[in-house]
């Protein structure tokens, strides 16, 4: 028996490690160190002395943090609405809000620059169109996705008396908020906040799309050196920066959750209360202009033709037939993508459940490296990541770089951080008294984690599932730089390939297209948690 | 790839064993490698196999593939082409795509030596130099380059193989425009632009969309047309273009689906490709009977694209037979359609659509690939002080 802890224990550690070091730390430590070869320790020491680099490295920063805080200031009051209210199409709300995520930026680019247009603010003095807003504007619309469905998920499971108790008391709403749920709520808040930022501060398409061709971040000149001018070093002394900020951000972030994670007992009231009309409505208003508004324009244009007027559905005919410019037709493309979202699901789930139990009930030394580790490929650039697999990844036993399966692996590598983030906070958060008053009656450990744990945590794990579904229904920037058989073409590249040649056509096809992913998405987010709710542990504990 | 040799001990047979198991392993959890890499199945690629894996590898038996065609995302072909050389050779072809050119060359010099496959296509004048500097590829002399014009035939080495070409040109939204034999006269409307000096007249003033050289392939294409046009004087001409209001995208998604009228934008003049003509009479919808945009072929820049057969490939026979293919007949006059640019085989018919909708330029710019790479770096340097700060 205890060796068969030992061995399980073992396994946890070691299937993470593992996961990360083949397909992460060992080919984006090779191309490093490639680059640094070449020059690139050169090029490091002068990029601190260089105009370019400092105005590029603060634009990545100060948008990246104001990306994220405009992200959890829109998304807060709609995750206390998801976690703390019951009303119509409750679940359709959290599954829709993933949809932004599989939308390929220069969908959303050209959504938002037609959106802008129609508002009025292309030109003149409240312009949008290439400014740091229009940046700013869609990383929100990409990132509250992940603030409403990990802090929602997370504020669900509080003690809702804890609140009544205060409000009893004498404390006003917003006192209640601040001195009670606050700092409950905080490691949720801070998890998802780390995730936003790494995304924002690698931010890529929306970048080169919407802030026009004078900004650029940190990831889009390690693009641009390593791709277009092939400057190798430049681009590895670009990414080492990129990487040790990301590596410091997600320290401090780590360390916040840690240190203000507050125990509380994990409660689920059968029914919460229902939401007020107003409340409602002047949530679903934010989020209708902030996600609906995007959405809906693109939804507009799947419908109609460029230059004639009225609607037609012959564009969404189109899917099935495969145009000349693609090797299978949109719909074989969605079905790929289909397969590796559900692979990449599958694997996150299992790295990132496994490396999450270590995070909580590890060795001190290997839960931080865990917690550290396994966040770095959400903040790698997808160039490092993608050369990184082609030169270490090329030997056996470990010859992927033409697999097929490598795509979903890098998939699942953005994956994880997403789990990880919904399962860490959901596991410290469950009560000790409960685990100690089973171990107590008898229950040995094993037992306490599958009929304690693992019933707590698997409502995390399905969200996460969620989220490493649509990631990976979405991913666009590492999927691009692995070798591919072209039958293999996933739908974001497809939708990529449509936009490519000229003709009413193929637009039509290619915003079809997106709106099929999008319902695709809604509907395989909905299944996968409605799946997970149904472990959930009811009533009162 | 699994390749059975003679071993005297029973410990050396026993230690091929385990690595033949774990590299099965490997490859199995890898997908593609068993099923791509060893032809199992025999259907044509018969004889030559059978006798090649049962002792050490014949060298001088009939090729043996299968052989990889490593390619860029815009690479496709009718269904078939492909079979037809499978067909004719019984070598199996194995196609891979690689991201975008840039991408694909960046990572055959990344991987040069221990190449991903034997034959690479795509990789264009733009970036040609870079790929022979970093010596890529194996030098190979196809017969059927007698069919093919000089001016594409950019190595005289023959590294590279010209397989097609296309001109990066300035397009015009036709009904925005009077017709350019009128001059600006007849019916009172600004004629279409015929050459790149009009672009900076300010007649043309706030019509104009490019792409920024940095991020885009055609949009390095058109400054170096403009180099190529004006030698020293292009800085001059592009801050002249600056002062009349053109606006530059990112890349050309950006550039023709959001600014340009045919996207909805509302800019009438925009950097595209000559073959986008009748790309918008195929894919227009509702159907048309001629295109809705013209080519000022005075503006062309021609991108020719290669095949080369990659140092390192242990096909080389049969790389050799796949790069003749891709000058076939048969192979070439697949192109225009499916991947929007023109055969390099002088004698490949065209698709109608292409001989009625098609304006090529009689003499295109042109500037040579090592003058590109030697300078590319400073011209976009200079570009982006000039036109974006």
């Amino acid at each position: 028996m205890i060796r068969l802890r030992a061995a399980l224990a073992a396994v946890a550690v070691l299937v993470p490690a593992a996961f990360l070091g083949v397909f992460f730390l060992y080919p984006v430590g090779s191309i490093l160190v490639r680059g640094l070869g070449a020059d690139g320790l050169d090029r490091l020491i002068e990029l601190p002395g260089r105009a370019s680099f400092r105005s590029v490295a603060w634009f990545t920063l100060w948008q990246a943090v104001v990306s994220t805080v405009l992200t959890v200031v829109v998304a807060l009051p709609g995750a206390h609405l998801l976690a703390r209210r019951r009303f119509r199409g409750r679940s359709l709300l959290r599954a829709a809000a993933t949809v932004p995520f599989v939308l390929p930026t220069v969908v959303v680019g050209g959504a938002f620059l037609a959106l802008f247009e129609r508002l009025g603010l292309a030109d003149g003095p409240l312009r949008l169109t290439r400014t740091a807003w229009a940046i700013l504007a869609a990383h929100v619309f990409f990132n509250v996705a992940v603030v409403l469905r990990t802090v929602g998920t997370f504020w669900e499971g509080l003690d809702p008396r804890a609140v009544e108790q205060a409000r009893v008391l004498g404390a006003s709403p917003a006192q209640a908020f601040r001195w009670v749920t606050w700092p409950r709520l905080w490691p949720a808040v801070a998890a998802a906040s780390s995730i936003v930022f790494l995304f924002c501060f690698t931010s890529f398409g929306v970048v080169l799309v919407l802030g026009g061709p004078t900004r650029a971040t940190l990831e889009t000149e390690v693009w641009r050196h390593a791709v277009f001018r092939g400057d190798l070093a430049s681009a590895t002394a670009l990414a080492l920066v990129q990487l040790a900020a990301v590596v410091a951000m997600v320290v401090v972030t780590n360390r916040l959750q840690r240190r203000r994670a507050v125990t509380q007992r994990v409660v689920r009231r059968a029914l919460p209360p229902r939401a007020s009309g107003r409340l409602l409505a002047g949530n679903l208003a934010l989020l209708g202009v902030v996600l609906g508004l995007p959405i809906a324009v693109l939804v507009e244009r799947s419908l109609t033709r460029a230059n004639v007027g009225g609607f037609t559905l012959d564009h969404y005919g189109a899917l099935a037939d495969r145009v000349n410019l693609l090797p299978v037709s949109a719909l074989g493309a969605l079905r790929n993508s289909l397969v590796f979202a559900v692979v990449a699901a599958g694997l996150a789930v299992l790295v990132g459940g496994l490396a999450s139990v270590v995070v909580v009930h590890g060795r001190r030394a290997v839960a931080r490296a865990f917690d550290l580790g396994m966040m770095l490929p959400l903040g790698a650039s997808a160039v490092t990541v993608g050369f990184g697999m082609l030169i270490a990844l090329s030997e056996p036993p470990l010859d992927f770089r033409s697999s097929r399966w490598l795509v979903p692996v890098a998939h699942a590598l953005i994956g994880v951080p997403f789990v990880m983030r919904v399962v860490v906070p959901t596991l410290r958060g469950i009560d000790v008294r409960l685990r100690e008053a089973a171990a107590t009656l008898g229950a040995t450990p094993a037992r306490v984690r599958r009929e304690i744990d693992l019933p707590i945590a698997a409502r995390a794990l399905a969200v996460g599932a969620g989220f490493s579904f649509a990631v990976s229904l979405g991913e666009f920037g590492a999927t691009s730089f692995l070798p591919r058989h072209p039958d293999r073409l996933t739908a974001p590249l497809a939708l990529f390939r449509l936009l490519s040649q000229p003709g009413d056509a193929l637009r039509g096809q290619a915003m079809a297209l997106a709106v099929v992913l999008m319902l695709v998405t809604a509907l395989s987010v909905l299944a996968i948690e409605g799946w997970g709710r149904r472990g959930t542990v009811r009533g009162d504990l | 790839m699994l390749r059975f040799r003679s071993v005297s001990s029973s410990v050396g047979l026993a230690a091929v064993l385990l690595t033949g198991v774990l590299l099965v392993g490997a490859s199995a959890c890898g997908g593609d490698a068993a099923t791509t890499a060893v032809p199992l199945s025999s259907g044509g690629s018969g004889t030559a196999e059978a006798s090649s894996t049962a002792e050490a590898p014949a060298t001088t038996a009939a090729p043996t593939g299968p052989v990889t065609l490593i390619t860029h995302d815009s690479f496709w072909v009718s269904e078939g082409t492909l079979a037809a050389f499978t067909e004719a050779t019984g070598i199996e072809v194995v196609h891979q795509t690689a991201g975008d050119t840039g991408q694909m060359v960046s990572s055959a010099i990344l991987t040069a030596g221990d190449p991903l496959g034997d034959v690479m296509f795509g990789v264009d004048n733009t970036f040609l130099q870079r790929a022979l500097d970093a010596d890529l590829f194996e030098a190979y002399e196809s017969p059927a380059l007698s069919g093919v014009p000089d001016e594409l035939q950019l190595d005289p080495s023959h590294r590279v193989t010209p397989i097609d070409f296309g001109d990066v040109c300035v397009n015009y939204w036709i009904d925005r425009f009077g017709d350019p034999s009128d001059g600006n006269a007849s019916d009172g409307r600004l004629a279409a632009p015929t050459s790149l000096d009009d672009l900076t007249d300010p007649a043309y003033a706030d019509l104009l969309v490019v792409q920024n050289p940095e991020t885009s392939s055609p949009g390095l294409a058109f400054l170096l047309a403009t180099i190529a046009e004006y030698g020293d004087g292009w800085e001059d001409y592009w801050a002249a273009l600056r002062d009349n209001g053109v606006v530059v995208t990112a890349g050309w998604e950006d550039a023709y689906y959001g600014e340009f009228v045919s996207g909805g934008g509302d800019r009438p003049i925009v950097v595209s490709y000559a073959s986008s003509p009748p790309a918008e009479v195929i894919y227009a919808d509702p159907p048309v009977d001629t295109p809705p945009t013209g080519v000022v072929t005075d503006t062309c820049f021609r991108q020719i694209e290669f095949a080369g057969i990659l140092a390192g490939t242990e096909h080389r026979g049969a790389a050799e037979l796949l790069v003749d293919f891709l000058l076939s007949p048969t192979f070439q006059e697949d192109i225009p359609l499916n991947m929007f640019v023109f055969p390099a085989l002088a004698a490949a018919e065209l698709p109608q659509t292409f001989v009625d909708f098609v304006e090529l330029a009689d003499d295109p710019h042109v500037l040579d690939p090592a003058d590109i790479e030697a300078h590319r770096n400073d011209w976009t340097e200079r570009w982006t002080e000039i036109v974006l700060r």
